[in-house]
């Protein structure tokens, strides 16, 4: 948990804001390491005092502002503000327009750092060493200045689709999002394939994000341990519930999911649609065609 | 005797109303003034697409020809908020389609719109005439495509910096062959290459084409064909502007160029070589509007165009403008009125860095007319902000964005308050304003006591506790959008500024320290609000004391809406209940 908002939130590795950094020594964190531990007792003492964390018993109250305040003003300007910000962030044409980690770090390293910028350059993608939408430049923007930067660009980078929406792409992707619409529900949403390991993984995640509506029990058909489902499944599913969950492959046909092996099927998946499962049932033999042409 | 005006008379002289401000007002009057409003108000605009049910919109306006929709809070645009939050477009369309099936126009600003919205919009109003989708997302070319194949009588389709699905170029052969009505066409977010023959044929029957915006994979050499067919543009958007062209074609293009007599605004330029400029030399002295901000030109070959432009009232460039630059404008362009500048990723660890103050302190001085900046810039003093703000004490709009966060004023290191404190005393028709650079709670002090006519606050890294917040509830009066990232603030000032948040359209606040337990309290006390909590990593347990993420506080009359994500709570009005999905009916 606050490793992920330290990751969000980690921008400067600078005493000036201590505020938004958890001091958690978090071993996932690169940017973090053990750089904590270095920290003089006063930094630590402010950090603390001022840390955002979530959820924990006894976290913080607002009236821990004035210390940190006290360690604003103390550590604050100083001739050398300006730099010692840009120094703590590698590579500063990278981190304004932070699209994506391809952007090489460039490291200079004759110029004076503090502890944290050390341990921020040493394994942290430039993306690491970024705040979250600062500064304030649309995302259009961002993406077509990258793509400009790099040569060649020309009108063939994904400008405009997230970099992330990874659409019928092969080879190793860090992820593989693909859109789930449900029929009847107005609104759409984008998951990462790569986050499950099974149908069942997919299906109690697909039935908590459209859980408004209701989506039967296909997922908890249990005691499914393979990653196929049979024939018999399949009909026992459409039978037993309201919707179906189908998907768009790489052919554009529409199946039911569940008919091929996971790893099969996550390659081949280009959308998720939730349908009723009075449609579906027309799929059923289409899908029996496949596993046959196949088998 | 009936001392009322005959409903006639009064639908007669509020039908010269145009200003839905004016309109609120006049129907807040008295229930036959409310009735005899609605029956004539053609243009309806909600801010926030969640703050009144679609359904009772379309049932009050049943004059209604133009929808405009704002979704997401701003700050979406800088990736605050996380995908998934909400803003659909499909109750909207879905109601209206029903209802008000001669609606002519929809405008909408960061929502989510499908294709299935787009094929609605298509098959439910026959007189549809204009789609301007802004920032929006969700939709694929394929429902470009039905919008252009069965809306006879399209005239505008714009999409502005949206994201979507690019299935290809196809979507513009979907415009029938007798189809002429088009006035205006914008895909310059869409990636892929559109076929040139398509688009040829499309300029050479729409002869009231005004505004052409190409995308960046139409290509230099093709662009004087196009403007042979389309002499009559008044705002043009290129393509890229970096391919090889011979000595003939850059003649051609140069003449066709110089052929666009109404052409007003120019834009694209992606990429913009050097040796190209002198092609645009024609078209310069009648430009009213220009976007340099994707043009990769640097010093001095700007000041070769933009000393040219002399009419100029809008200008956008990248930071490679430098000073100098500016300095040129500031001779040149006497008509200005807004100004943007912004960054180009160059190099912040150079010394000198060749944008400072000095450049918009120029501008400020020699354009009498400017109103509106959005200037980024490495740092600021407090000096420049005093003169600027005692030259143009007529800023509508200033957006300054000192890079650095908590950069103080490099020449005397004090906060930027003064400065700020100058822009907020002597502008005083300030709409919106964005601060930056290190502040403390004096600036809002300021802010709070001068700033009355402001209607938007972006705040980042700034001030030091609750009385900044409190500054600003209690003294900004117009005040309607107010967003905040990263100030250490949070619990006391919400609380007790409560009733100000349902004069407000919405607050936005982010990492800072508002309380979970502030949230219920606020959320108890304020019927009409909706307290959305947005956590992607939400706690286990939620002790009262313990933190949220963001909050986006928003007045409503629709109540919590039912399609949140799973990132989003709204608090319920039960202070027992907390948080809740919301999702039984």
């Amino acid at each position: 948990m606050s490793e992920f908002l330290a990751a969000e939130h980690d921008y400067i590795g600078l005493s000036e804001f201590p505020t938004m950094e958890a001091t958690k020594p978090t071993s996932d964190n690169k940017t973090k390491t053990t750089d904590n531990n270095n920290n003089n007792d006063d930094d630590v003492l402010n950090f603390k005092a001022t840390e955002l964390r979530l959820g924990l018993p006894g976290s913080e109250s607002p009236e821990r502002v004035d210390q940190r305040l006290c360690s604003l003003k103390s550590s604050c300007p100083v001739s050398g503000a300006k730099r010692v910000f840009s120094d703590a962030i590698n590579g500063s044409t990278k981190w304004v327009f932070s699209t994506d980690s391809s952007a090489v770090e460039d490291i200079k390293p004759d110029v004076p750092v503090k502890e944290k910028k050390s341990s921020a350059s040493a394994a942290a993608p430039a993306s690491k060493a970024q705040v979250v939408g600062w500064p304030p430049i649309r995302s259009f923007r961002k993406n077509t200045m990258a793509s400009s930067q790099k040569q060649g660009g020309g009108g063939d980078n994904n400008n405009n689709n997230s970099e992330t929406e990874g659409e019928a792409k092969s080879g190793p992707e860090p992820c593989l999002y693909v859109k789930v619409s449900m029929e009847g529900a107005p609104y759409l949403r984008k998951i990462d394939l790569k986050t499950y390991k099974s149908y069942v993984e997919l299906s109690s995640a697909l039935e908590e994000m459209f859980s408004c509506f209701t989506i039967g029990q296909f997922g908890s058909h249990g005691g499914c341990g393979r990653d196929g489902l049979n024939e018999s499944r399949l009909t026992d599913l459409l039978r037993g519930s309201e919707y179906v969950v189908t998907y768009e492959d790489k052919d554009s046909d529409w199946m039911l999911v569940g008919d091929v092996p996971w790893e099969m099927f996550i390659c081949s998946c280009k959308k998720l649609r939730i349908m009723k499962s009075s449609e579906a049932i027309g799929l059923a033999p289409r899908v029996m065609e496949k596993c046959r042409s196949r088998n | 005797m009936d001392r009322r005006f005959p409903f006639k008379v009064l639908e007669h002289i509020f039908s010269f109303l145009d200003a839905n401000e004016d309109r609120n007002s006049v129907s807040l009057v008295c229930k036959s003034w409310f009735e005899t409003e609605r029956r004539t108000r053609k243009r309806v605009f909600v801010g926030n697409c969640y703050a009144v049910n679609p359904l009772k919109v379309a049932r009050r306006f049943p004059k209604m020809r133009s929808l405009t929709l704002k979704g997401k809070p701003h700050f979406a645009d800088y990736n605050l908020v996380p995908d998934g939050w909400g803003g659909y477009a499909w109750p909207w369309i879905e109601a209206m389609a029903a209802r008000r099936p001669l609606l002519e126009e929809i405008r909408l600003k960061r929502m989510v719109v499908t294709d299935e919205c787009l094929e609605k919009i298509a098959a439910s109003f026959r007189d549809f005439k204009t789609l301007v989708l802004t920032s929006c997302e969700g939709f694929s070319t394929d429902g470009i495509a039905a919008i252009a194949s069965t809306c006879r009588k399209l005239r505008d389709l714009e999409l502005r910096e949206c994201n979507v699905d690019d299935l290809g170029g196809d979507w513009l052969s979907y415009f029938p062959e007798t189809s002429t009505s088009l006035v205006s066409l914008d895909f310059s977010c869409l990636d892929s290459e559109i076929k040139l023959s398509d688009l040829e044929r499309l300029l050479s029957r729409s002869p009231n084409l005004k505004s052409l915006k190409l995308n960046r994979s139409v290509t230099l050499d093709v662009l004087e064909g196009l403007l042979r067919r389309a002499p009559q543009l008044v705002e043009l958007g290129t393509g890229s502007f970096s391919d090889e062209l011979d000595p003939e074609e850059i003649s051609k293009l140069t003449k066709a160029l110089s052929e666009l007599k109404q052409l007003k605004s120019l834009s694209g330029l992606w990429d913009l070589l050097p040796e190209y400029i002198p092609v645009l030399y024609s078209v310069c002295p009648r430009l009213t509007s220009l976007n340099l901000s994707y043009a990769t030109v640097q010093m001095p070959d700007l000041v070769d165009l933009l000393s040219r432009c002399s009419k100029l009232q809008k200008l956008w460039v990248m930071d490679m403008i430098e000073d100098k630059g500016l300095k040129t404008v500031a001779l040149c362009c006497k008509e200005l009125r807004e100004l943007r500048v912004f960054p180009s990723g160059a190099d912040l660890d150079e010394e000198d860095v060749a944008l400072t103050e000095q450049g918009l302190v120029s501008v400020s001085e020699g354009c009498k007319k400017l109103e509106s900046v959005l200037y980024f810039c490495v740092q600021f003093t407090n000096a420049a902000l005093v003169t600027i703000a005692k030259n143009r004490p007529n800023f509508r709009c200033f957006r300054l964005c000192v890079m650095e966060p908590f950069a103080p004023d490099y020449r005397t290191q004090q906060p930027l308050d003064e400065g700020f404190k100058a822009i907020v005393e002597r502008c005083k028709d300030l709409r919106r304003l964005s601060v930056s650079g290190l502040l403390t709670d004096k600036a809002f002090e300021y802010i709070g006591v001068h700033a009355k006519k402001l209607r938007m606050l972006s705040i980042a890294f700034a001030g030091d506790s609750d009385l900044m917040l409190h500054h600003l509830l209690s003294g900004c009066e117009s005040l309607k959008k107010l967003e905040i990232r990263d100030c250490p603030f949070g619990d006391t000032a919400l609380l007790e500024n409560a009733a100000k948040l349902e004069t407000m359209r919405s607050l936005w606040m982010s990492s800072c320290f508002v309380s979970f337990g502030a949230c219920k309290q606020l959320s108890q006390k304020m019927p009409r609000l909706n307290v959305e909590v947005i956590d992607e990593h939400p706690p286990k347990t939620r002790p009262d004391s313990s933190p949220v993420e963001r909050i986006y506080i928003y007045r409503t009359v629709a109540g919590p809406r039912q399609d949140t994500p799973e990132f989003v709570w709204t608090i319920h009005k039960n202070p027992e209940v907390g948080v809740s999905r919301l999702s039984t009916r």
